[in-house]
């Protein structure tokens, strides 16, 4: 009976503790894309900072948001762009396999 | 120059390529062309009904009044739109898995599909939408107003009213055409998103065309913008924080509840994958709309008299400059912005009317059921077609009633903050698996309740809606009442004040509510599938289907689907179940499904409900609840259910396998039987034959050979006639054909009879004839017999030197039993068990006998309801009788 136990590898048939590269990759890009929102919001309160007395001008605020929005927005075109590559065939399809790189981490199976 | 006739028909051109490229969308989708159709691009153009015309005009008269604070409208939707990891692709995944049709249905469905609750927030959403498709026909009126200026001609103020008037109309029958031409709401209306589509290019467009003019025509060139910027009375960068951070989180709100937006999100999405491109592609789009917005504005501060209205600026400077093909571009822009938002909005508001008002209420006046109610597609179409009309027009008389005085970005910010009561239950509903029915009711009553008092009364100005009194010194002169002051919270700006206080006691009641509450069934289950959506896409039926008649069902599907589809679903799924057909068996499986397709065409709520009617139950059974309590939960179910299954297949082998046995054992015996039988009736046909042919054809026989020889075949045939009785006893018996003689006897007389009968000499009977005292009613004769055999094969197979048999009677608990016990070596173990049956007769005997006589023992005691056995460990041979007591009488 122990003898048994000893013999099984640990973590298989629990939950694999290490993945191989892609499944690694593929939950650093969704860790990025829920991070994203988290890095406007900061970059857009930051004008907030430049306010008072010779503080920043209007088009200076101006200059800075839609950078700040350019950027995100290439970002976001290349995280997705990156989760899409990851998922063959799922444009055409209902995204059944949306499990597979849903699963949060310390969730997964 | 410009006149307004040019203008009229120029916005006549242009909706009449509208009506084109949305009815060759239509067609192109129904023959099964235009893949391009449903392409992400034009999902994310469709989005761009969130520009309205506040944004076309508005944007820019919100940025000369207020500098960049206007842009803060823009940054919520792109930070929910890069966000879409977190809810939005969770809501579009569950408007698929659940056929959401707009986003009333989707939190009924996720609260138990309760229609109250789906009642409740159509009812906000009208409130809260109504004002809005009055800013649009108002930007539409003054739009021509702007030309109108410009052109002395066109002054009449109730010709600008009629001008609202004809747009209201004309949307209201694009829409019926377009919006309403399948009952199916859940599917896609290309022709609608097509030309929103369009419009979403145009306006972009426009505003991209007009802001180069502006920079470069009018500026002079980029920095000489920025410098006029700097110059302006907006060069200030002094937006308070509470402003723009709270203006951005209540668009962000607004963002994910606008039933429009909601509409073509979630609605109208085909794949999934297209939000991913949305995702970038939308704050492109939005960043785009907003870029020239400031330089449009300063510009216009410059150039434009002071009185000139801001929020016409788009439309002005280039009329003022001259350009009037830029300004009929921009116009068209204005006026596709208009459009487009009223077209979807009054597609998403009449079908939550005609869903969860009109047709519940209908089918109650129809007497509850949906199978002898007419056609309820007709219905269903008719309701949303009235409703589209009906919403559009309480748009206008909103427009009419209110006037054309206020501020147009005002009502945009009061509508979204009555709109964004729905986030709490709408994300408490796809997160929380314990949000329960009454806690979003809760929260959604607090939030509208405050809504209208703190910012939706007060923002038609002091003493319209609201008296002054109120205003200034809070409800009942109570000052921490005060709406725009609420708990004392002085000196907020108003909007931000109504958002914080509403959204924070709407949140409060929500989760409170929740706490306290304990959902029923239906909302566990459905909440279990809102909030695992992706762990289990899988549908959980939770019907106990059984009773429900499949071609009711049939009949009133196609009410609703129309014949074709509903039988090519019905014979889909009986096809599916391996029948042929078109009546599936109501199984749990195919109720959900086409609960699932119904509630794509009437909604969640009546979907059910009309089910319901039917099936007679929608109850949500303990196993279903188990089913989606827990994963584990589930597999333990499984597993025991395997476990039972299983056993239950052992028990059933097992018993095949004892069948078989007995099978097998009884034709060994039926083989052995006849074997048995032929030979016994052999022997004494063999003897007779041989000495009957001696005494025929030997002649010569002195008298003492043939009395001999006549004497052995007399015994040979009475021995074979004895045999025949009792062949013929045991098979009387067998056969249960016997019918018993019941009368009275004493055991006594009995064995009396049975030990004269034996005629047994040599041979010593202990009795004790004192217990033997017993009255049976019984078949004396057969008793009796069976007595004898006993006493008979005692005498037989006796082998003592003195043998002695010992008679018992005894009465023991209900039985009564009788021993017959000899002294001799008694049976071999092996041979115990074949004594009772047929020719079983024990080694090498002697005696005479065919071995029968046990078993018929055996047989005559099982029809008297006693039994016969040998009881071994004696010191003899024992064999005992028991008797039920119930034929006793009384001992004498």
């Amino acid at each position: 009976m122990t003898g048994k136990r000893q013999d099984q590898i640990p973590g298989e048939g629990s939950r694999a503790v290490f993945f191989e590269r892609r499944t690694y990759r593929r939950r650093r890009i969704i860790d990025a894309t829920r991070l994203l929102p988290v890095l406007g919001v900061v970059l857009f309160l930051i004008p907030l900072l430049w306010q008072g007395e010779g503080g920043a001008r209007t088009t200076d605020v101006m200059i800075y948001i839609f950078g700040i929005w350019a950027l995100l927005a290439g970002l976001s075109g290349l995280v997705s762009r990156d989760l899409g590559r990851d998922r063959p065939g799922v444009d055409n399809e209902n995204g059944t396999d949306a499990d597979l790189f849903d699963l949060p981490d310390g969730e997964g199976e | 120059m410009t006149t307004p006739n040019l203008l009229v028909l120029v916005c006549i051109l242009y909706v009449t390529f509208l009506f084109t490229i949305a009815f060759a969308a239509d067609r192109a989708a129904r023959k099964g062309r235009g893949t391009w159709l449903r392409s992400p691009l034009i999902y994310t153009l469709s989005l761009s009904i969130y520009c309205t015309a506040w944004t076309f005009y508005g944007a820019v008269g919100y940025a000369a009044r207020s500098g960049m604070e206007f842009v803060t409208i823009y940054l919520g939707p792109t930070l929910v739109m890069i966000g879409w990891w977190w809810t939005l692709r969770k809501m579009v995944r569950i408007g698929r898995s659940q056929r959401i049709t707009s986003i009333a249905d989707m939190i009924s469905s996720r609260y138990g599909k309760s229609n109250t609750l789906a009642v409740f927030v159509t009812l906000i959403a009208v409130v809260g939408t109504t004002p809005y498709i009055a800013l649009q026909l108002q930007s539409v009126t003054l739009s021509f107003a702007a030309f109108s200026k410009v052109d002395p001609t066109l002054t009449s103020v109730v010709r600008l009213q009629s001008i609202g008037l004809y747009v209201a109309i004309g949307l209201a029958v694009f829409t019926i055409l377009f919006g309403t031409r399948n009952v199916d709401a859940n599917e896609r209306h290309h022709g609608v998103v097509m030309a929103i589509a369009l419009e979403a290019v145009v306006k972009l467009f426009a505003l991209l065309a007009v802001g180069v003019f502006v920079v470069w025509g009018l500026g002079g060139g980029i920095g000489d913008t920025l410098a006029t910027i700097d110059a302006s009375k907006i060069a200030e960068w002094e937006v308070p924080g509470s402003r723009w951070a709270g203006l951005t989180m209540l668009s962000a709100m607004a963002f994910i509840c606008l039933p429009r937006i909601f509409q073509v999100m979630v609605v109208e999405n085909e794949d999934e994958g297209h939000l991913r491109t949305a995702t970038w592609a939308f704050p492109v789009y939005l960043m785009l709309m907003s870029l020239f917005v400031i330089p449009i504005a300063a510009v216009g501060l410059e150039r434009l008299p002071s009185d000139a209205n801001p929020d016409l600026f788009v439309l002005t400077l280039p009329l003022m400059a001259g350009e009037d093909a830029l300004a009929i571009l921009s116009f068209l822009g204005g006026f596709s912005s208009a459009t487009s938002m009223v077209i979807v909005a009054a597609i998403a508001l009449s079908t939550m009317v005609s869903n969860h008002i009109v047709m519940p209420i209908w089918l109650r006046m129809k007497g509850g059921t949906a199978v002898v109610a007419g056609d309820v597609r007709d219905v269903a179409l008719l309701a949303r077609r009235l409703s589209i009309a009906g919403v559009v027009m309480l748009g206008y008389f909103y427009f009419r009633l209110s006037g054309a005085g206020t501020a147009l970005a005002a009502i945009g910010l009061v509508s979204f903050a009555g709109l964004s009561q729905f986030l709490p239950a709408l994300m408490g509903g796809l997160f929380w698996r314990g949000a329960t029915r009454l806690g979003a009711l809760a929260g959604l009553t607090v939030g509208f309740v405050l809504w209208l008092y703190c910012l939706f009364l007060p923002s038609f100005g002091p003493g319209v809606l609201m008296p002054v009194s109120v205003i200034e010194d809070g409800l009942l002169g109570l000052s921490w009442l005060r709406p725009q002051a609420l708990f004392g919270a002085q000196g907020m700006d108003k909007v931000v004040h109504a958002v914080m206080w509403s959204m924070l006691l709407n949140t409060a009641a929500f989760i409170t509510v929740s706490l306290l509450t304990f959902p029923k069934p239906i909302e566990r289950l459905q909440g279990a599938q809102f909030v695992n959506v992706f762990d289990h896409s899988g549908h959980p039926g939770s019907w106990t289907g059984g009773l429900a008649q499949s071609e009711d069902l049939l009949i009133m599907t196609q009410r609703i689907m129309g014949a074709a589809e509903a039988q090519a679903l019905f014979s889909g799924m009986a096809h599916k179940q391996g029948l042929t057909g078109y009546l599936p068996e109501p199984s749990t499986e195919f109720l959900g499904v086409l609960e699932r397709e119904l509630s794509g065409s009437v909604g969640a709520a009546t979907a059910h409900a009309m089910i319901s009617q039917i099936v007679g139950r929608a109850t949500v059974s303990v196993e279903d609840l188990l089913a989606v309590a827990d994963e584990a939960a589930q597999i333990m179910e499984y597993s025991s259910r395997l476990e039972a299954k299983s056993a239950e297949q052992a028990r059933t082998a097992r018993q095949l396998r004892e069948a078989n046995d007995k099978l097998t054992k009884l034709s060994v015996q039926k083989d052995s039987f006849l074997s048995q039988v032929s030979h016994e009736l052999r022997t004494p046909m063999t003897s007779i034959r041989a000495f009957s042919e001696i005494l025929r054809d030997a002649g010569g026989l002195n008298l003492r050979e043939q009395q001999k020889y006549s004497s052995i075949i007399y015994d040979e045939s009475r021995r074979l006639t004895r045999l025949l009785d009792d062949l013929l006893d045991l098979s009387v018996l067998e056969s249960g054909q016997i019918t018993l003689n019941m009368q009275l006897g004493l055991v006594a007389d009995m064995l009396d009879r049975a030990v004269a009968a034996t005629g047994a000499d040599g041979f010593r009977i202990e009795r004790d004839v004192a217990s033997e005292q017993i009255v049976l009613n019984t078949d004396v004769d057969r008793l009796s017999q069976v007595f004898i055999n006993l006493i008979a094969n005692a005498h037989k197979y006796c082998d003592a030197d003195q043998p002695v048999l010992r008679i018992d009677v005894r009465s023991a608990d209900d039985t009564l039993e009788i021993d017959f016990a000899d002294n001799g070596t008694g049976i071999q173990m092996a041979d115990q068990a074949v004594i009772f049956e047929k020719f079983a007769r024990i080694g090498e005997s002697t005696a005479a006998g065919a071995g029968l006589g046990l078993a018929i023992c055996r047989e005559i005691m099982a029809r008297l309801g006693g039994d016969i056995s040998y009881v071994p460990g004696q010191s003899g041979a024992a064999f005992r009788v028991t008797l039920p007591q119930e034929m006793c009488m009384a001992a004498q």
